[in-house]
């Protein structure tokens, strides 16, 4: 007779081995590493909750001390991999497949370990997309998640960073999966309920609140003035024409020096409420003289930011906020908004060839992908107009009929020519191509694929792709912003003047922008205190941001 | 340190009447530009001390550049560089034209 119920009978069997280990819900941190001999069985799919703001640590450390007999080649289905101990599972045998989107502190052992044999590599994903696989063909076994507090129910509140959990929950609890739990305490009652404690077996209390590091946190005092031309030609040659009200932001210095540009130099051009009212954004400090300048209307966030919590707090007309005042975020929910109701992304990159291809990675790190290639790119699953998106749509294809013809995200790749160590962004053939024939992977990791770029600034000027009408015309546009570089030395030069006569190539002179404003008395905010001053003494920037 | 010395002759002499400017400062990865009206109206020169040794190529490009969009006729810049990127200098270059513009 057929069962169609193997699954939750074997789950069951596992719960009960692991309350032996548990006073209700809750177990002690010194069991935690028995209980996951109890509930794993070789070969698991487990998602060890990474995030970028908030990790599971301490079941992370647990994790490493099971018994190898027990617990061996998991299969690991996780977001990010930041900690050293989420690769040190493979090291020891733990684990041997992995299946993630972001690793940026350890692309570069991750690519040493990869090419060592070590780990097995499934892919290597956007966030959207191993969410999605969560619910297809990667759903975790036994998910590894950590909040801010639980009750004894399991009830949890995760705070400010509540990022994927609620995905990582929904995709175990449902498909008859085991959900551990790690809090900072366990209280009476949580301030509010992110996840309901039905979906939750064991909750531990941590001997230390988890780690989370100020990713989103960019001192102006660290702004250039090539940055700041770079932004100005970004404000004037592409937020303005277009309108662009709904968008996303890069956590660079490019991206950084806009916000802090709106409330003077957007403010001179008279485009307040016109450009830049609604975000898909983390809680990014430098927009703070723009909110309290009165140009944001709302920003839905991935993630938090550490010190911009009684800011938040304070401000729930702009952020998104639960019933204890505190910030909720949600990656996956951020991330289809980004993708479907965004009119622009913008944002830096390490790298970017002749045909527009950009990518991060370079010859000895596989950083993976996190979010950008689903905000920088177009939506072809898109239906409803703006005016932005139509007007993009129409350079790209001017000629047929406007009732039937696609719309175009704006997909704008911002940055000064040379980056850190002088190294050039632009380049001949991306190193991610050398990693992927060193790696033998069937695809090159590219960020942003060329034919979904629809602008390049950089602070000799905007090339306009939508315009371009072929190979050639997009290569010399690509040159003829590429500065110094050898691939800008390498331009055609009389090809440039005929793509700037068309407008495809912009130049600071032809926006009108006057190189003496690209002076840092532009920004808004010039330091961190600063922006402590803008947001009312509520911004409270961690130490490290601290020079006074 | 390196010195370069580069000749242009240009299309027309630099708007405005200003005598003297200076802008910029000399830190690493930036540079100070002293620009003075001492030249014939058709000449420029660029005189460049700077910290990078073996970026003449690169300098040379830069400053033809510069010449060829702003036409700085009559006007001698003195270049003090702490190894600013070509595109700092271009924009300090460009600021210094600027400066040159004004009526005093």
């Amino acid at each position: 007779m057929t069962t169609w119920q193997q699954n939750r009978t074997a789950t069951q069997a596992r719960l009960k081995d692991g309350a032996a280990f548990a006073k209700g819900k809750v177990v002690e941190a010194a069991d935690v590493t028995r209980l996951l001999e109890a509930v794993l069985r070789p070969g698991d799919r487990v998602c060890l909750e990474g995030d970028n703001q908030k990790q599971a640590d301490l079941l992370s450390r647990a994790l490493l001390e099971v018994d190898r007999t027990k617990v061996s080649d998991l299969h690991m289905v996780q977001s990010g991999v930041v900690l050293p101990e989420h690769l040190d599972v493979f090291e020891k045998g733990v684990a041997r497949r992995l299946d993630y989107a972001y690793s940026g502190p350890q692309s570069a052992r991750i690519a040493a370990m990869l090419f060592g044999g070590k780990i097995e590599l499934g892919a290597v994903h956007t966030y959207l997309e191993l969410f999605a696989r969560y619910f297809i063909d990667l759903t975790p076994n036994v998910a590894l998640i950590a909040a801010v507090s639980a009750d004894h129910e399991g009830n949890l509140y995760t705070g400010p960073n509540t990022e994927d959990t609620p995905t990582v929950v929904e995709a175990t609890a449902f498909k008859d999966g085991i959900v551990i739990a790690q809090v900072n305490e366990i209280v009476d009652h949580v301030p509010r309920v992110d996840i309901p404690g039905d979906r939750v077996h064991f909750v531990v209390e941590a001997d230390r609140p988890f780690f989370v590091e100020p990713l989103f946190t960019r001192d102006p005092a660290a702004i250039t003035e090539s940055q700041i031309l770079t932004a100005m030609l970004a404000i004037k040659g592409i937020y303005a024409p277009y309108g662009i009200r709904r968008l996303n932001h890069g956590i660079g210095f490019s991206t950084a020096a806009i916000e802090l540009l709106l409330p003077t130099f957007g403010e001179k051009l008279g485009l307040k409420r016109r450009i830049a009212t609604h975000f898909a954004l983390n809680p990014h400090p430098a927009l703070i003289p723009a909110i309290e300048s009165g140009w944001v209307e709302q920003i839905h966030s991935f993630g938090s930011e550490v010190g911009m919590e009684d800011y938040i707090r304070a401000r729930p007309d702009i952020y998104f906020t639960g019933p204890d005042g505190s910030l909720r975020s949600n990656r996956a929910f951020c991330q289809t908004a980004g993708l479907y109701a965004c009119d622009m992304f913008i944002g830096s990159t390490l790298q970017i060839d002749l045909q527009g291809n950009s990518s991060t990675v370079t010859t000895s790190r596989i950083a993976g992908f996190g979010g950008a290639p689903n905000m920088g790119a177009d939506a072809r699953g898109r239906r409803h107009p703006s005016e932005p998106w139509l007007k993009a749509g129409h350079e790209a294809d001017p000629d047929g009929s406007a009732l039937l013809r696609r719309g175009r995200k704006l997909v704008v790749q911002i940055g000064e020519t040379f980056g850190e160590k002088n190294a050039p962004l632009f380049v001949e053939r991306l190193d991610a191509l050398a990693l992927a024939e060193k790696l033998k992977l069937d695809l090159a990791p590219v960020m942003i694929y060329g034919d979904d770029v629809t602008h390049i600034v950089t602070e000799e000027g905007i090339a306009n792709l939508l315009l371009c009408r072929n190979a050639d015309e997009r290569e010399q546009a690509i040159r003829g912003v590429a500065g110094y570089t050898d691939v800008g030395r390498g331009r055609d030069r009389k090809e440039v003047e005929r793509l700037r006569a068309r407008g495809v190539v912009q130049r600071p002179e032809d926006l009108g922008i006057d190189p003496l404003d690209a002076d840092r008395s532009m920004l808004a905010a010039r330091s961190i205190k600063d922006l402590v001053h803008w947001s009312g003494g509520l911004y409270a920037p961690p130490s490290k941001f601290r020079n006074w | 340190m390196e010195d370069l010395t580069l000749r242009h002759t240009t299309r027309e002499r630099a708007r405005g009447n200003r005598q003297m400017a200076i802008i910029g400062v000399v830190a690493s990865g930036n540079l100070e530009v002293l620009t003075e009206r001492v030249l014939p109206e058709n000449e420029c020169v660029v005189e460049i001390r700077t910290a990078a040794e073996g970026f003449g190529e690169v300098w040379a490009a830069v400053v033809a550049d510069f010449v060829e969009r702003h036409s700085p006729g009559g006007i001698r810049f003195a270049i003090n560089d702490g190894g600013a990127r070509p595109d700092t200098v271009s924009l300090r270059l460009a600021q210094a034209a600027r400066l040159m513009e004004s009526d005093q």
